[in-house]
């Protein structure tokens, strides 16, 4: 049959339509009668799109960075780090004190031997950071550091500035697309304002915004890895514990809740070393892994940042044969012996779910929030655009492209049908393949499906107008459409490829919107390759081969 | 079959100096907008920026019978609030979110002490009020709008807010378009020549150039949808150019003998009823979309309908001439070095062959 050729581009077309269709328009499960229905066309086309914050609205969440409790944990280390720094230079402190409540933060030494004041000043100075402390003030056996207001602001400022980093990071780690994070209430009052579109699971995400994990690699001191109980440990530092000793327990978690109960209690405790040969500002990366590839059998493996693998190789190294202790949220997860020189590379053992993994991974990775995050409001918000604004540019929309569809027919005639043809398909598959690659349509993303949809008429329009010019120089119908089709051909390749490259460019140094612009265009336009020249040009060749001895061409 | 625009002559390219002039001079208004707002004490900024960009007040208000969208938009736009956000509360279907731009008096920075942010929150909600009024009373102080029943709405919350689009995303937005440009650049000197490239870059900067000039001047509202609308130009302008530079590349090897000038002229009359054809139909759509795609969606569209239109523009009048320009130069040139040596007429083909264009230019 002489229109094999056809026939197999026909197939390819009406499958590839099918296909398209079926995505945008089907159901994600077994269709049923009532999927052909108008309304149920409309539901599934609202399920299968995801469209942005800005069209449909979504979560508005209103947290607060406890700024006070970031004031505080910095106050209380200063003193703690003050202490040490002064007792190691073997300075006559006996005792240090803080006061952190009421937007007064000062840290204070008792000296055994006033004199010496001046001298402990200057060893403080040198260990501990006390910038932003002012200087501080001496009086009789007593050395207080007071913390400014201005510096209290600045401070919690900058705590704040940092947790919406964290809090960006992770969200985006996890999956949200394109949600807005903008600070809300005074530059002190340490409030953030997250809206993002409809998320499965919002309680996931909540949970792991606020998610405090915090990694330290540790030594366990010597002989003092396996207590039964906590005042069993204690004890053996004599009743108290001393500011270089931390006392933790040993929790081997199982968190598949079906197998044991969520929460074993602690097997032992141990005496660790503070502070921590490393801690998690060291982490370089994080990621869950399953050991005998059971989903509920998940650890963590983790790598550290040159520095950090400096510090931990040069440790591990003189310690080989001593106890190492893995803790994270002040639990030990793991105290494995030190069998060799370790450079950069650890796991956190334990039997933790895929998620929980997954979700520790991902909380490691973007490092630890400054203070503990509450929240004050939650509410589903509507679309940010107004819903009364997007039914008029909908309407708009529709209203400009019926006026582009009318044109065409009513300029191109028969061949305008094509256009039409071509245009509608366009726009299908486009839709279709944002939903194939789970892109959350926005604004934006119209705007370039908008650039995507111009084009695509401009290259049916370079086509025939391609032709039209070979017909008048009087060359017979099939050649005219051929040349018509190489020729603009050319000029379709040089301008789509040229605005992929740039569109590329642009996802690539781009974020959120910029990206939906890019992501939407480049699908439009390489569719467009396929729609506005193969499509078009099956047609064409349908005709002609339908009316071989055709006298005059409908364009 | 209808056909539009057949056998034009029109000469384009003689017309150069005037389109190049009235260019300049939207541009230099714009310019001299730009600054003389951003320099005049107590005068607006030089663009009219919106939450999205200035952050501002965000007031959340809770009604008896809540009104529609469209009918709190125009009542604060009377209240002399241009741009506000109103988004509606899903949950608690009372309640809408009002957000406003920073007020123009006071302005957002580092230094702002806690008194001024509370003033400027109180200015903002007072605004806002005032535009609520025309629904009826506010329920006041401990009143509840169960408790005072000829009220009509009470604000539950105020409060400010920072932008969601920092400079971070306006510098983003700028470095990447940027680059794009360099992308384009380099693939259009590598399939035409780098004086085309040149062309085609430069109208693209000349088409943004003048939308930014536009909102300045009329001071429509910039906010996240103006660099969408930015980037949809960039890419319309780019596409319009080269189409006329394929045209170009196809007629110089047929007419050996014509100038640059010339051939130029007669590519872009060839393809006047596809550049007229296309730009219109999509202008028909995004005037469509300024007519009838409402309120918050203006910036968008107008951005669109003027870069669009500038983008069919600039081919013509910025990208054609440069490229000719330029060719000029180089063209002046081999010529020259062809002259002092042997053979010129090969060595002319051959030069042509290489690169699309290197020919003299006439005028």
């Amino acid at each position: 049959m002489k229109n094999t050729g056809l026939w197999i581009r026909t197939a390819i077309i009406i499958a590839i339509t099918l296909a398209g269709t079926y995505l945008v328009f089907g159901p994600r499960r077994v269709p049923t009668a009532a999927d052909f229905t108008w309304a149920g066309i409309k539901n599934n086309l609202s399920e299968n799109i995801n469209l942005g914050l800005d069209l449909k609205g979504g979560s508005h969440l209103v947290m607060r960075v406890r700024t006070d409790e970031y004031l505080k944990a910095l106050t209380e280390n200063n003193a703690q780090a003050a202490l040490t720094a002064a007792q190691d230079a073997k300075l006559p402190v006996t005792a240090n004190s803080t006061v952190a409540e009421n937007g007064n933060y000062s840290v204070s030494l008792t000296l055994s031997d006033p004199s010496q004041a001046q001298a402990v000043v200057d060893e403080v100075k040198k260990k501990v950071d006390f910038s932003q402390w002012g200087d501080p003030n001496i009086s009789g056996g007593t050395i207080t550091w007071s913390l400014p207001n201005q510096a209290q602001n600045v401070m919690k400022d900058q705590a704040v500035e940092q947790a919406l980093k964290i809090i960006e990071s992770r969200i985006n780690a996890f999956g949200v697309k394109e949600p807005t994070l903008q600070r809300q209430g005074s530059k002190t009052s340490g409030q953030i304002l997250l809206q993002m579109p409809g998320v499965d699971d919002p309680e996931r995400v909540k949970k792991l915004i606020g998610a405090e994990s915090h990694l330290m690699l540790m030594k366990v001191a010597e002989g003092s890895y396996d207590f039964p109980t906590k005042e069993a440990a204690i004890a053996s530092l004599g009743g108290t514990i001393p500011p270089t000793r931390k006392v933790l327990p040993l929790t081997e978690r199982d968190e598949n809740a079906n197998t044991t109960p969520q929460n074993q209690p602690p097997t032992r405790w141990m005496v660790l070393e503070y502070p921590p040969i490393v801690d998690g500002s060291e982490l370089r990366d994080a990621s869950a892994y399953s050991r005998t590839g059971s989903q509920s059998d998940y650890q963590i493996s983790f790598s550290l940042k040159p520095a950090g693998a400096q510090k931990f190789g040069e440790w591990t190294g003189k310690n080989i044969g001593k106890y190492l202790a893995i803790v994270l949220n002040d639990e030990v997860k793991s105290a494995p012996v030190i069998k060799g020189q370790i450079f950069d590379q650890g796991t956190i053992e334990g039997r933790f779910t895929k998620t929980s993994a997954e979700d520790l991974a991902l909380t490691l990775k973007s490092g630890a929030l400054p203070a503990k995050i509450d929240y004050q409001e939650e509410r589903t918000v509507g679309p940010s655009l107004g819903a009364d604004s997007i039914r008029a540019g909908v309407e708009a929309s529709v209203g400009g492209l019926a006026l582009v569809i009318l044109f065409m027919l009513f300029y191109y005639r028969g061949s305008g049908v094509n256009a039409v043809v071509a245009l509608v398909l366009n726009m299908i598959l486009t839709v279709a393949a944002l939903i194939v690659i789970k892109s959350t349509l926005t604004l934006p993303g119209i705007a370039g499906l908008i650039l995507g949809i111009g084009m695509a008429v401009d290259s049916n329009v370079l086509i025939f107008e391609r032709i039209r010019e070979e017909l008048r120089l009087g060359i017979s119908i099939p050649e005219s459409i051929h040349i018509g089709f190489d020729r603009a051909f050319v000029t379709i390749i040089d301008t789509h490829i040229t605005t992929i490259i740039s569109s590329l460019i642009l996802y690539m140094n781009g974020s959120g919107p910029i990206r939906g612009f890019a992501v939407t265009l480049i699908l439009g336009l390489l569719i467009n390759l396929f729609t506005a020249v193969f499509v078009s040009r099956t047609i064409f060749n349908w005709e002609l081969s339908l009316r071989p001895n055709m006298k005059h061409l409908s364009i | 079959m209808f056909n539009l625009f057949q056998n034009i002559h029109i000469d384009w390219l003689g017309k150069r100096r005037i389109f190049i002039g009235i260019s300049i001079t939207i541009m230099l208004a714009g310019l001299v907008s730009a600054i003389g707002r951003q320099a005049m004490p107590g005068g607006t900024d030089a663009f009219n920026e919106g939450v999205d960009f200035k952050g501002g007040t965000v007031v959340t208000a809770k009604f008896r019978q809540r009104p529609a969208d469209d009918d709190l938009r125009a009542a604060l736009n009377n209240a002399g609030i241009g741009d506000p956000v109103i988004q509606a509360s899903l949950d608690k279907t009372d309640e809408v979110l009002i957000k406003i731009p920073l007020l123009e008096t006071e302005s957002e920075s580092q230094t702002q002490t806690e008194q001024q942010h509370q003033e400027q929150v109180q200015q903002g909600r007072g605004l806002v009020k005032k535009a609520l009024d025309t629904f009826g009373k506010e329920a006041e102080g401990d009143n509840t709008l169960d408790n005072a029943p000829d009220t009509a709405y009470k604000i539950v919350g105020t409060d400010s807010v920072g932008a969601i689009a920092g400079s971070q995303l306006r510098n983003q937005a700028v470095t990447a378009t940027l680059l794009g440009c360099v992308g384009i650049l380099l693939f259009i000197a590598f399939r035409y020549d780098w004086t085309y490239a040149a062309g085609a870059v430069l109208a693209v900067f000349h088409d943004v150039l003048m939308v930014l000039s536009f909102f300045s001047i009329f001071q429509w509202e910039v906010n996240l949808t103006v660099i969408a609308a930015v980037l949809t130009i960039v890419g319309f302008s780019v596409n319009d150019s080269i189409v006329i530079f394929d045209r170009v590349r196809e007629n110089l090897p047929n007419n050996r003998t014509d100038t640059l000038f010339k051939i130029t002229n007669d590519s872009i009359n060839q393809t006047l009823s596809r550049t007229v054809i296309t730009a219109g139909l999509v202008l028909l759509s995004v005037l469509s979309l300024v007519l009838f795609g409402g309120e918050v969606l203006r910036s968008f569209s107008l951005a669109l309908l003027v870069g669009l239109t500038l983008g069919c523009y600039s081919t013509v009048a910025i990208a054609s001439p440069i490229a000719i320009w330029w060719q000029g130069k180089l063209g002046a040139a081999k010529a020259k070095e062809v002259a002092s040596t042997v053979g010129g007429a090969t060595k002319m083909a051959s030069a042509s062959r290489r690169s699309v264009t290197r020919r003299p230019v006439t005028r």
